[in-house]
């Protein structure tokens, strides 16, 4: 357990690049928090044997991923354009972006990089300190105006290592994105991914996260966001093929009277652990939220949620809903679904649940009926399950999603 | 389309079934040829929607006894698939709503389904969409239906067309059509049934599952029976299911009596 012993830390290329505080910062964290403390919440049910086989990776430093990986990946979507992060890719200051979206400069990047983590409380997370540690780069910009090209945001992990990536995105009053991030792992690779955006009044974002892995496949993402007065959030994941895979959205309507929908699916399979952990929290009345988390799990494999509405007083007025489905498609798979309310303000409405079940045997005969297979109507079924939720993806993740890389895998 | 001389179709005989630990079918009798119209009535839980998917093969029942022969070979013996390719269709009660599945690939897959019973060659996503454009005249539907998920969101009268679109496309041999008529409207009963009637021909059957005489106005059945108690206790003309809507089904009990004479 490299990590542990911190012969893992002590063994990383030394602190460099425009992140080389925050490095620093990050490993201090992680030598006196080696492990993510098991007695929080969010990591109890953590499959710590899996993280570490993660954690023994190399970091990746160089900046060569063969044009056969590349080539697997679909055709950016008509008007779309794609920037590709990591080692791999474009580090920020070679990214040529479009009219509509600005570079931050070095001062700009001092001043607001990590204030998005401080307002949502997870500056000092675990897996927010271990990008830290490992980040050297990351992709910084602001974005606004409207009828901007969609844009695709690629990570890509080789096998063998494992690929740390930062973005900060500033959306400015009224702008208007549609913001696609692919994150694509290799047989024993991972990826520690975090996002911060900030959403200016008025602005909209459609955010989506495709995490696709390969067998031994490990990824943590972190998101945090901070939504002004009258923003409107759209975010959805769709979660597969790691063996390890953590996302983790934080978000905080800063005076409320902000929109917040998030859609979520994650289909483990074989012996795969699959966890979000989502936090909101209205600091102003008359917000929104709208969150269906889905999930599919078979075989043996584990799928997690745990989601955490925060109402405080201030909040009055606030519209909240949570909900968790979930199949079980084996005897064998586990599944653990926490919805959690925290409400102070008594003027709202909010409404949590989860569901725990297998496929409808009603759906399945009427299927059945028709002529349909048992095989084929589970397939059907199982589709449908799911485009419930992939069909809220920003518009440029259709490529993805019938690609070869991408297609369901249930 | 009453003749004698015509095929028999379904043969059922002393057909037993139960739910869990109850028995609701005792002993059906029924044989239908080809040709003709049934209408099967009789009171609530009688036991006319369990005959209805017993035939379809829903897995929630268990055949305790009896026989039933489509086309000459054993019924019971097939999945509900296997059923449905040799040309069985259940025009549901309740026609299920699956939300994300597109109402278009899954019709799809089914005619394909039934055509590969019929030894005939699928048809690709063009050739299928010309074919159910034309058959959603039948049913006065909207080919935004098609877009939408499988019944998802749509009005009783909507999901009723809905499973007539599906029968016009897999052309059934025999199609048993479990209360068709509830929940619609005077208009909607009629472009169902002129579906129906429509899709009818002298070498397919049709059981109608009905309580009210006037999907009988519109659809005319050669035969009608009265289900009770799992089994049925008369057959008769269209002139039965008239007497019924005067009568009610009170006479099941007085004749259920026993006669002074028998004491």
């Amino acid at each position: 357990m490299r990590l542990n012993s911190k012969n893992w830390l002590t063994s990383l290329p030394q602190p460099s690049g425009t992140l080389s505080e925050v490095q620093l910062r990050g490993r201090e964290f992680l030598f006196s928090n080696d492990l993510p403390p098991k007695n929080n919440e969010s990591w109890r049910l953590a499959d710590y044997e899996k993280l570490n086989r993660f954690l023994d990776l190399p970091v990746s430093n160089d900046s060569f991923l063969d044009s056969e990986s590349r080539n697997l990946w679909p055709e950016v979507a008509s008007g779309a354009f794609r920037v590709v992060l990591g080692p791999a890719g474009e580090c920020n200051s070679e990214v040529s972006l479009p009219v509509g979206f600005r570079r931050l400069t070095n001062p700009e990047i001092e001043q607001m990089l990590g204030k998005t983590l401080d307002s949502c409380s997870c500056k000092d997370s675990w897996s927010v300190s271990l990008n830290h540690a490992l980040t050297s780069e990351l992709l910084a910009f602001s974005v606004s105006g409207r009828n901007l090209p969609p844009m695709e945001l690629i990570s890509h992990a080789k096998t063998n290592e494992l690929c740390p990536t930062r973005v900060l995105i500033v959306l400015e009053e009224n702008a208007e994105l549609e913001l696609l991030q692919v994150v694509l792992g290799s047989d024993f690779s991972a990826h520690s991914h975090l996002v911060e955006i900030h959403i200016g009044q008025e602005a909209n974002l459609t955010h989506g996260l495709i995490g696709i892995g390969n067998n031994n496949s490990g990824f943590m993402a972190n998101l945090a966001i901070e939504q002004e007065l009258r923003s409107n959030y759209l975010f959805t994941s769709f979660i597969q093929g790691m063996a390890f895979g953590r996302v983790e959205p934080r978000l905080v309507q800063r005076d409320g009277q902000a929109n917040t929908t998030i859609r979520g699916l994650q289909i483990a399979k074989g012996s795969e652990q699959l966890a979000t952990h989502s936090s909101i929290c209205f600091k102003g009345p008359n917000g929104t939220l709208d969150q269906l988390q889905k999930a599919i799990a078979n075989d043996s494999s584990h799928s997690i949620f745990n989601g955490t509405i925060d109402v405080p007083r201030v909040a009055q007025g606030t519209n909240a809903e949570q909900l968790s489905r979930n199949l079980l498609l084996s005897s064998r798979a586990r599944i653990d679904a926490k919805p959690e309310l925290k409400i102070v303000a008594d003027d709202v409405r909010c409404a949590h649940g989860a569901t725990v079940s297998q496929l409808q045997q009603e759906e399945v005969f009427y299927l059945r009926s028709r002529g349909i297979t048992s095989n084929q109507a589970a397939k059907l079924l199982l589709d449908g399950y799911c485009q419930e939720i992939l069909e809220k993806l920003p518009s440029n993740a259709k490529n993805w999603i019938i690609s070869d890389e991408c297609k369901l895998i249930i | 389309m009453i003749s004698k001389d015509s095929e028999i179709i379904l043969e059922i005989k002393n057909l037993q079934a139960r739910v869990e630990d109850q028995s609701i079918l005792q002993g059906v009798n029924l044989t239908i040829r080809s040709g003709e119209i049934h209408a099967l009535m009789g009171r609530n839980g009688s036991g006319k929607s369990t005959l209805a998917k017993i035939l379809a093969g829903h897995p929630s029942y268990t055949v305790t006894g009896g026989t039933v022969l489509y086309c000459g070979k054993d019924l019971l013996d097939l999945d509900p698939e296997e059923r449905s390719r040799i040309g069985l269709f259940l025009g549901f009660q309740y026609p299920i709503e699956i939300p994300g599945v597109n109402n278009l690939e899954f019709l799809r897959v089914a005619t394909n389904a039934r055509r590969q019973g019929l030894n005939k060659e699928e048809l690709d996503v063009f050739e299928f969409e010309e074919v159910v454009r034309e058959k959603l005249k039948i049913v006065q539907m909207d080919s935004s239906f098609l877009d939408r998920s499988v019944n998802e969101g749509f009005s009783g009268g909507e999901k009723k067309r809905n499973e007539i679109l599906q029968m016009a496309l897999l052309e059934p041999t025999v199609s048993i059509l479990d209360e068709t008529d509830s929940g619609l409207d005077i208009d909607a009963l009629r472009i169902v049934s002129s579906g129906v009637n429509q899709l009818s021909n002298p070498k397919t059957a049709t059981l109608l599952i009905t309580h009210y005489q006037r999907l009988l106005n519109e659809i005319k059945p050669d035969f009608v029976h009265v289900m009770s108690a799992g089994r049925i206790i008369k057959t008769g003309d269209k002139e039965l299911a008239l007497d019924l809507e005067k009568t009610g089904y009170d006479w099941i009990d007085k004749d259920a009596q026993p006669k002074g004479n028998d004491l």
